[in-house]
């Protein structure tokens, strides 16, 4: 039914078909037209809409999102990249203070629809600043959405339903899965700000987003060989977060584990496990437990493994939940 | 003892400071690489109207339009009343905060009358004037001042986009806007303010060389009023701006701030220039803040009542009113203008006290223009708690 894609072509897919509906879209970020990006995800873009559409910026971030403003201001709809995800605390101020505040500075008048697109994470052995996690920054930001793909299929909607909303979305991309394959069907399967349920469970929850959904789902499969029925969400949106589904899931199987590669130290895991204590206090058989990287700046490529959340990381948790 | 960079600014070139002896050879290539370093150096301003109200050559040659003298004054007369009124008004506690434009008023003024009324601006926090021109309503531009909102203005109607605080991040909205300007194939031309104190920002200088590398329909416009609240502008900058126009790549221009027909003749000339597509412009106004930085500021700590004295003669709407007379404008004009002026201070404190605040449930509606969950609950709690409050 659908057609195989790598998730960075996915994404590709889903800009073309977003600049081919709305010729107000335009996509701009360092090295994006005549290269395609560093990962190849505007790959051709230019040569189909053109450099007035897809746009080669100056090596400058703050100007990148600044300029997305003004362009948004006269009715433009940018999607934005961030060649990587440590070169984005240049423009933290025009993201934080300027284009998630628009909004309510103007008293509703001015709306930003701007996507700011982020390859995330770690596990690629790159270099330093070229593996951060950096969505709680953003999360904590009143006036943005913070969605996070896992998945081609998602990816090629997901990327679409942010472009279409009016207001402004970080969009996260899993940089280690750019090139894992999967179905992408013709229609979105859920709204943007939904979290999806891969896999019930009944013993424990896994909840993650982005490259840790892939690692949650091989827990949960270990797991089920031990005999324990271990469900599985995609957060895919953080902010807003699914509450609901999260207390669904938390009720059916009273555990929860959530996993991410941000440090948990006030980590979106603090934030749902919160939620899910004040929530679902009296359904819960465990405190909800977190999984994610140390309180470190992220380390050398030759640590990453130690310092990234894994299977065996995933499945000590679960046992700590299951044995509380 | 700390160094200032004044005393550094005496140095004709780095190295030349304790340590390196003063006696070296020079060698060919060194004679060679000095050849080719440029002296950036200052050009005065230019200037039509002396600081006693008289034409200087320039101002001679061009000669004066009367009508628009006028004009500008009468909108430099209220530009300042509103000033005087905001402070007073901010001193029996009606506003929280009032932010003084007073002694700019020419700068402001013979900018924004240079613009079409299809341009749109991009102003920092300190322009009231340019608001007052642009129709913008006393009420509207101290909505902000007195507490009850972020912004007073809706964009849509006087094309004055709402003021920015955070110092020259609006120079990239303008240099954005001005790019879809461009890809709209419109001749508008985008003009943004801001100060010498902005002008240290990254976003400042990279909105110059964005503008600068992508040729765009946007004017940069710097009141140096020689203050950043109490950081003079030899703190902030060792080449003048007007100078460093040249390095990015941007058309430089230098002007009397304090002399509106200058500002006026100088900023039509730039944005006709942008217009006809010759690329953006920079205009360095060199003028004088003659209050506060705002209504909490105290300048006394730190600039002495001498140079406030010099500034004060250099007055530009004094200087304008000098001209007038001069030219034959007799007192029925004045006299006119100052009973419009009480009227309009009228209204202002009028104005002022129709402001009310709103619930805070309105910033929950205007957070986010979609449906948001998360943010509909917190203002459900907030709804709920308040009507227990008031029963």
């Amino acid at each position: 039914m659908g057609t195989r894609y790598a998730l960075g072509a996915a994404i590709n897919a889903g800009l073309r078909a977003a600049m081919a509906r709305d010729e107000k879209v335009l996509v701009m970020g360092e090295d994006i037209a005549a290269l395609g990006g560093v990962f190849r995800v505007t790959d051709g873009l230019a040569a189909e809409f053109g450099t007035d559409r897809v746009v080669d910026t100056p090596l400058a971030e703050s100007g990148i999102v600044g300029t997305a403003i003004g362009l948004a201001l006269r009715g433009y709809r940018p999607v934005c990249e961030i060649q990587f995800d440590g070169f984005v605390y240049p423009a933290f101020d025009q993201i934080v203070s300027q284009l998630a505040k628009m909004r309510a500075r103007s008293q509703g008048r001015l709306s930003l629809p701007i996507v700011i697109r982020i390859p995330v994470g770690g596990g690629i052995g790159a270099v330093e600043h070229h593996s951060e996690s950096n969505e709680a920054y953003f999360a904590h930001t009143a006036g943005l959405r913070v969605v996070s793909c896992s998945n081609p299929d998602d990816a090629f909607h997901m990327i679409q339903q942010a472009i279409a909303s009016d207001d402004p979305v970080i969009f996260y991309e899993p940089k280690r899965r750019y090139w894992d394959k999967g179905e992408v069907l013709d229609e979105p399967s859920r709204s943007l700000h939904e979290a999806a349920v891969l896999r019930e469970g009944t013993d424990c929850t896994l909840v993650a987003h982005g490259p840790t959904v892939a690692t949650a789902l091989a827990a949960a499969d270990a797991a089920r060989e031990d005999g324990f029925s271990v469900g599985v969400v995609d957060l895919r949106t953080i902010s807003p977060l699914d509450v609901p589904t999260l207390r669904k899931v938390a009720a059916a199987s009273h555990r929860v584990v959530v996993v991410h590669e941000a440090s948990t130290f006030l980590g979106i895991g603090a934030e749902i496990a919160a939620t899910i204590t004040e929530e679902c206090f009296y359904d819960l058989e465990a405190p909800v437990l977190r999984v994610g990287a140390y309180n470190l700046p992220y380390p050398p490529a030759h640590m990453e493994d130690d310092f990234l959340p894994d299977v065996d990381r995933v499945l000590e948790a679960v046992d700590a939940s299951l044995s509380f | 003892m700390a160094v200032h960079p004044t005393m550094l600014a005496a140095d004709p070139m780095p190295g030349t400071s304790e340590g390196t002896s003063s006696v070296t050879t020079i060698s060919p290539l060194a004679t060679l690489l000095a050849a080719q370093q440029t002296d950036p150096t200052s050009t005065p301003p230019f200037q039509l109207v002396d600081e006693h109200g008289d034409l200087t050559a320039a101002g001679r040659e061009v000669g004066v339009d009367l009508d628009l003298a006028k004009d500008l004054h009468a909108d430099m007369v209220l530009a300042r009343r509103l000033d005087q009124e905001g402070l007073a008004l901010q001193r029996q506690g009606e506003l929280h905060l009032w932010l003084m434009a007073w002694g700019q008023e020419a700068a402001q003024v013979g900018s924004v009358r240079a613009l079409q009324l299809s341009d749109r601006v991009f102003p920092s926090y300190r322009e009231h004037a340019v608001a007052l021109c642009r129709g913008i309503s006393p009420a509207d531009i101290m909505r902000q001042w007195r507490g009850v909102a972020h912004s007073g203005w809706d964009p849509a109607e006087s094309n004055v986009h709402i003021n920015s605080l955070v110092l020259g991040t609006q120079t990239l909205h303008a240099t954005g806007y001005a790019t879809g300007v461009r890809l709209d194939r419109s001749d508008e031309v985008v003009m943004t303010y801001f100060g010498d104190g902005a002008a240290s920002q990254g976003d400042v200088n990279e909105a110059f060389n964005w503008a600068a590398a992508g040729g765009l329909p946007v004017v940069f416009f710097c009141q140096n009023n020689q203050w950043a609240i109490s950081t003079p502008t030899a703190t902030q900058m060792r080449t003048p701006l007007h100078v460093r126009a040249a390095g990015f790549g941007l058309a430089g221009y230098h002007v009397d701030g304090n002399d509106v027909l200058a500002v006026h003749a100088v900023t039509q000339h730039a944005v006709a220039r942008v217009r006809a597509g010759e690329g953006p412009a920079l205009i360095e106004a060199q003028t004088y803040r003659l209050a506060g930085h705002s209504s909490s500021d105290d300048p006394k700590r730190y600039r002495t009542d001498d140079e406030l004295a010099g500034w004060q003669a250099k007055d530009p709407i004094v200087r304008l009113e000098r001209l007038l007379r001069s030219s034959g404008v007799d007192d029925t004009y004045f006299d006119e203008l100052q009973a419009r002026e009480e009227a309009f201070a009228a209204e202002v404190r009028e104005q002022c006290k129709t402001l009310h605040g709103d619930d805070l449930a309105v910033v929950f509606d205007h957070t986010y223009a979609e449906p948001h969950p998360v943010m509909e609950s917190e203002r459900a709690q907030h709804v709920a708690r308040r009507d227990r409050t008031v029963a």
